[in-house]
Order: C-alpha cells, then structure tokens, then sequence
C-alpha cells in the first residue's frame, strides 16, 4: 500500500454520541455513499487524514521514478528503454493527479513537496530499496505495481471524490505497468539459466518487502478503524495482503520460480494460501531511515527540486513580463 | 522568493460530439505552459481530440450552502418532466 499508517490525530474512533450534529449529518452522508467533494463542509481530522494519505500516495509516485530511473540508460533493448520511461511519465502523471486532489483541501504544492523533503511525512517503505539488475525492474512492475493495484482499486470508491477520481484514472493506467514487469520476468524465465537465475534473486529480494507495502495488521488501529468509518480505506491491511499473495502465488508458478517463504502453503480449507512471519522490525527500521537507500531518495529529490529553483522562478518572470506587456498593449 | 505556479483546471473533448470534460488540474507560469502540461499529463493514451485550460482562480463556483436555493425548487415542478403526463395507451407516437 501506498500510504503506510496514516495517523488520524485520534486516540479512538469517534461514535455518533461525541459528534456534534453537523458531524452526525457529514457521517451519514458517508454511510450512504454520498462523495464528499472539496468545498463541502468535514471534520477537520477527515480534512488531516485525508492530506496526509493523499500526500503520501503522491509522494511515493514520485519517489518510486528514481528506483527505476536508474535502469532507463541500461535498459537490454530500445523497446524495453522506451516501455520504461512511459511507465515511468505515468508515474510523474500520477504524482501530479494525487497532488491536485490533496490541493482541493486547501493546502500548497509547495507546502507539500516541502513536507516531504523535510521529513514529515513518508512515502511508501518499498522504494527504499535498491534496484541491483534489470531483473528488479521486472519485480517492480510485477509485484511493487501488483501490490500497489491490490490497494488502488478498492479507493476508487472511496469518500472523497477529487482522491477516488484520481484513483479511477490511475487504476486504468496501473495494469500497463503490472504487466510490462511480468513480460520482463517471463522473458527472463524462457532465457539461459543465468538470466532465470537473476529472476529469482529479485523475486527473492522484492517479496517480503512488497507484503510489507500493506502495512501491519490494522486489526487494532484505531486509526484505521476510524478511516475505514471515514471510507478514506475500504479494506484492512491483512485483508489485502491476503489477496495480494492468493492471486501472485500461481503467478510464480508460472514462471517457474519459487516464492521465498519456507511457510508458504495453500490451505485447501480456506481457499487462500498461508505464509510465514513478516519481519516487522525491518519494516520499522526502513520506516525510520533505516533502510538501504532513504537518504539517497531525499537526497536525489532535494537536488531536483533546488535545481529546478530557477527554472521556475524564470518562467513566471517571464510569464508576468509578457501579461504586464500585453496589458500595456491594450491600454 | 517563493513562486509557485497557479493553479489551471484542464478539460477535455474525448472525440468529436462530445463536450469537453474536466480531467483535472494541474500547475503553469502560463497558458502556453498549461496547454502543454495537459497534453502531458491527461492525454497519454489519446484520451482526447481537444483541450481547454482554464485559471483555477477564474472558475466562479456555486457554494455548497446554496444548494438548497438554487436547486431545491426544481423538485417540485414534476410537470417539467414528460412522464408526468400519462397517456393513454391507444394514443402512439407521443
């Protein structure tokens, strides 16, 4: 997922009891599925909430192109370099969508982008890591972009309207990218055994960080609880963990690589596969900074956005000297 | 200095005999800029044969606190709509 333990700023889930009316009136709109658009009256928390998953999402739009920049110059043919950098403007583009839709709840781009430069808020814990050989591109696209779709599709649906606009749009786009990674990790599974080799060390690498995407189980959150109320996140954790591995696992079988769980088995009972312990520690520690390449990240989007300082500044010079000559020309 | 770009609505005319639609928005020192950017970011899989790009600022929007005003007293013009007007069953064509 990507918008990791978004903090609601309450300690439990409101019930209609501590709501004022105009609160009773905004929650039974959400309970009958009336889309809350952006210049209607909510909760101040909702409007918080909703900022910080919204911008998380953006966030980890764009810091995901840098993984997979790194592969645009050594891409193995022409085809596959030009597949990637449109898979890679589709990730700007959708970076661009999600910062408008958190635009609508009145805060700035600018106030945004410095959010996560400074720290405040995170993107997804997945694009810490590094991307080693052409191989992780396909992980990427197959299981990162899977598991991003998992949780996309469900927020197509969700309360506020400019977010679940964007998710639709998104969604269309997102399965282009899903499928580009498995035709990478097929194309590499037919090749020689070293190349197939290769498949399987990122299969082996990107596994266990793409279940911890999903985040912890929310069962005891009382900030998802409170945003499944809000309709801000449709469906737990866990629950789409469990989807993520039901429909992936045969997909390995396919290509004929093996999933690195020794627990992994299909329980027959319950029609869903069961895995092994997710270590929880690691997914804390990247969270903190602690993972492979969180400095670098910040870093490498820090210099972009200073970098580009002037180019900005220039263009709305130039944009305010032609409107004043044009204004002068009327005049 | 702090010079944040405005803010543009794009909508789009995704074939001939369409209307144009709101797609979104998106941030340019200028029109020209606007235009470009929309074509970057909302037409990528020819969604459209067409663009507007409009200031956000000069979007003039109704309140939501006016709802009531303004489109509750259509509500009760039922007459407005032609199945207000049962017809007998021999009578065809209208």
């Amino acid at each position: 997922m990507y918008a990791q333990m978004v903090d609601t700023g309450l300690n439990k889930v409101v019930d209609a009891s501590q709501m004022s009316p105009q609160e009773q009136a905004f929650q039974a709109r959400i309970d009958a599925d009336v889309k809350v658009e952006p210049r209607d009256w909510m909760p101040e928390a909702y409007r918080r909430t909703l900022v910080r998953q919204i911008q998380q999402h953006a966030h980890s739009e764009v810091v995901g192109q840098l993984p997979e920049g790194n592969w645009v110059t050594r891409a193995p043919t022409l085809k596959r370099k030009a597949i990637l950098m449109a898979k890679i403007q589709d990730e700007a583009g959708h970076g661009l969508y999600l910062y408008s839709a958190a635009e609508t709840l009145g805060v700035s781009r600018d106030d945004l982008i410095d959010d996560l430069h400074a720290g405040k808020v995170k993107y997804s814990s997945i694009f810490n890591y590094p991307t080693l050989n052409w191989a992780d591109i396909g992980a990427i696209g197959w299981l990162v972009d899977g598991a991003a779709i998992m949780n996309q599709i469900p927020l197509c649906r969700c309360s506020y309207g400019p977010y679940a606009r964007a998710m639709v749009r998104i969604c269309k786009e997102e399965s282009f990218h899903q499928r580009q990674g498995f035709d990478i990790m097929m194309a590499m599974c037919r090749g020689s055994a070293d190349q197939k080799a290769m498949a399987q060390d990122a299969l082996d690498r990107w596994w266990w960080p793409s279940l911890m995407m999903f985040g912890p189980s929310d069962a005891e959150s009382v900030h998802s609880a409170q945003s499944m109320r809000w309709k801000i996140k449709l469906l737990s954790n866990d629950e789409l963990r469990q989807r993520f591995v039901d429909q992936t696992v045969p997909q390995a079988e396919y290509l004929g690589l093996r999933v690195p769980d020794p627990a992994l088995r299909w329980n027959a009972q319950s029609g869903h596969y069961e895995t092994g312990p997710i270590d929880w520690a690691e997914f804390q520690a990247v969270l903190r900074g602690h993972g492979p390449c969180n400095r670098d990240r910040i870093r490498v989007r820090k210099e972009a956005w200073d970098d580009g300082q002037w180019v900005r500044e220039a263009a709305m010079a130039h944009a305010r000297k032609r409107a004043e000559r044009e204004s002068r020309a009327a005049a | 200095m702090t010079s944040e770009w405005p803010l543009w609505e794009v909508f789009i005319r995704s074939q001939h005999g369409l209307a144009h639609k709101h797609a979104g928005s998106l941030h340019a020192s200028d029109a020209e800029m606007a235009m470009k950017n929309a074509r970057d970011v909302y037409t990528r899989r020819n969604e459209g044969v067409s663009i507007w790009v409009v200031k956000s600022a000069d979007v003039v929007a109704s309140a939501p606190g006016d709802r009531e005003a303004l489109f509750d007293p259509a509500n009760d013009k039922v007459y407005r709509h032609p199945t207000f007007f049962p017809m007998p069953d021999e009578v065809k064509h209208i």
